[in-house]
């Protein structure tokens, strides 16, 4: 394969944490610093492998938060019995090193331009991939008419509400908040279903693209729906996460 | 030399070393990965082919279920770093399949629902390693583990276990599948661990 060829291997690279944001209670944004690392496209996700002194390894691959061309970042969700995550949200500081590689998947990505309007669907962390996306869009100046809807628990779990508040050009952003819901709320209130998706995605007729991250019940019910609708399945992309820890 | 993650110490290592391959943790879930919505083929509409051979092959769901079946325990590995073990299915072997058809094929291209392809030598689906299953854990196949029937090669990491096959071409030359044009690898050893491109 030719493209095998050009590549090369994704080596391991040297990486350097630069910057810890805590987005949310259990969600932490690191700005790496890794040698030798070359661009991704939005939409990709990285391999990060920690070494311990006693030299067991562990790997967990994670979705690149930041545009092309920005300082590289991640966004790591803590799972509860996790071994990696907890180690990234809660223990990594600036200065602490592991090593990466990538970028890796070539098939949920999008470049931020296009004719036809684009629907992101994000449930959880499933917004990270999307939001690389989302800052794509914006880097580049698209005009792309583009949707968010994006589901979270409550409006503390909501990974990059401040970038979101204000998305302006071409850019809307409906969140659904299924747990709990502050006070004079005005969003949706409650799990993704046909009608909530009937009034948030666009037409069929359209023939919007479409990308879709989180659960795999979400991403199920978000994928059925709109296929419901008439969206074409080739027209809807997804990424699911499973275990991963 | 690898990079030592200060205050890192990890779980350890879990499960026996020659059963969990490089890179990988174990887990109780069944985790799903797919690129695309879940197709839903009624099996009335529901038929198994092999082309790319002297003649092509197809059958019914009902004769495909009158096959002979084995059953089927096996570790598995995705390339998404969980692996799970003593995973328990039936279903036909590919020998038994590739036995209705006279060819003298060296590769094969898996056709699905929902347009996923994936490539595989012959090699790696012939002697007992590779088969269609439509149970799993005793159960019908759930459409989002790939029913009502999947490859299963668990020799290979998962992805080469499509969901929702429907089709064998059998071919020449290797060509990529759908994530092998996607930055992974041509063929997908684990205990290699051949992920991406390039391993």
């Amino acid at each position: 394969m030719a493209g095998a060829a050009l590549l090369g291997r994704l080596t391991w690279l040297a990486t350097e944490v630069v910057d810890a944001v805590q987005e949310t209670p259990r969600v932490r944004t690191l700005v790496l610093e890794a040698d030798g690392w070359t661009d991704h496209r939005a939409g990709q996700h990285v391999d990060v492998r920690l070494t311990a002194e006693d030299g067991y390894q562990a790997e967990r691959s994670y979705s690149i938060a930041s545009a092309p061309g920005r300082p590289l970042a991640i966004t790591v969700e803590e799972l509860e019995n996790g071994e990696v995550s907890p180690y990234l949200v809660g223990e990594v500081r600036p200065g602490d090193r592991f090593e990466i590689r990538g970028p890796i998947g070539g098939y949920f990505v999008w470049d931020g331009t296009g004719e036809a309007p684009v629907l992101l669907v994000a449930g959880g962390s499933g917004v990270v991939p999307l939001m690389s996306m989302i800052r794509q869009r914006a880097a580049i100046g698209s005009r792309t008419p583009t949707r968010l809807l994006y589901s979270s628990r409550s409006w503390d779990d909501v990974i990059y509400r401040a970038d979101l508040e204000e998305p302006g050009d071409g850019l809307e952003v409906f969140h659904t908040l299924t747990r709990s819901q502050p006070p004079g709320w005005t969003g949706y209130s409650r799990r993704i279903d046909a009608e909530l998706l009937g009034e948030v995605a666009w037409g069929a007729v359209d023939e919007p693209r479409v990308f879709i991250c989180g659960s795999t019940r979400f991403v199920d019910t978000a994928a059925d729906g709109l296929v419901a609708m008439g969206y074409a399945p080739e027209s809807i992309r997804t990424e699911r996460f499973g275990a991963t820890g | 030399m690898s990079i030592i993650s200060r205050g890192f110490r990890g779980r350890g290592h879990e499960g026996p070393p020659d059963r969990v391959p490089p890179g990988q943790y174990l887990t109780d879930d069944f985790p799903v990965l797919s690129a695309g919505p879940t197709p839903h083929t009624p099996l009335e509409e529901w038929t198994f082919s092999i082309t790319g051979g002297a003649e092509p092959v197809s059958w019914t769901w009902d004769e495909f279920r009158a096959l002979p079946s084995e059953e089927i325990t096996k570790d598995i590995h995705c390339v998404t770093k969980w692996s799970k073990l003593d995973t328990a299915w039936a279903g036909v072997s590919v020998d038994t399949l590739l036995e209705a058809v006279e060819h003298d094929a060296s590769f094969l291209m898996a056709f699905c629902d929902g347009g996923y392809t994936t490539n595989l030598p012959l090699e790696d689906v012939s002697d007992g390693k590779a088969w269609v299953a439509y149970t799993y854990d005793g159960e019908p196949l759930d459409p989002e583990h790939g029913g009502p029937a999947r490859l299963l090669v668990p020799h290979l990491y998962f992805w080469k276990s499509a969901k929702w096959v429907r089709r064998l071409d059998l071919r020449d030359e290797d060509e990529p599948g759908f994530w092998e044009s996607n930055g992974y690898h041509l063929r997908g050893d684990p205990w290699l661990e051949q992920r991406y491109w390039g391993d």
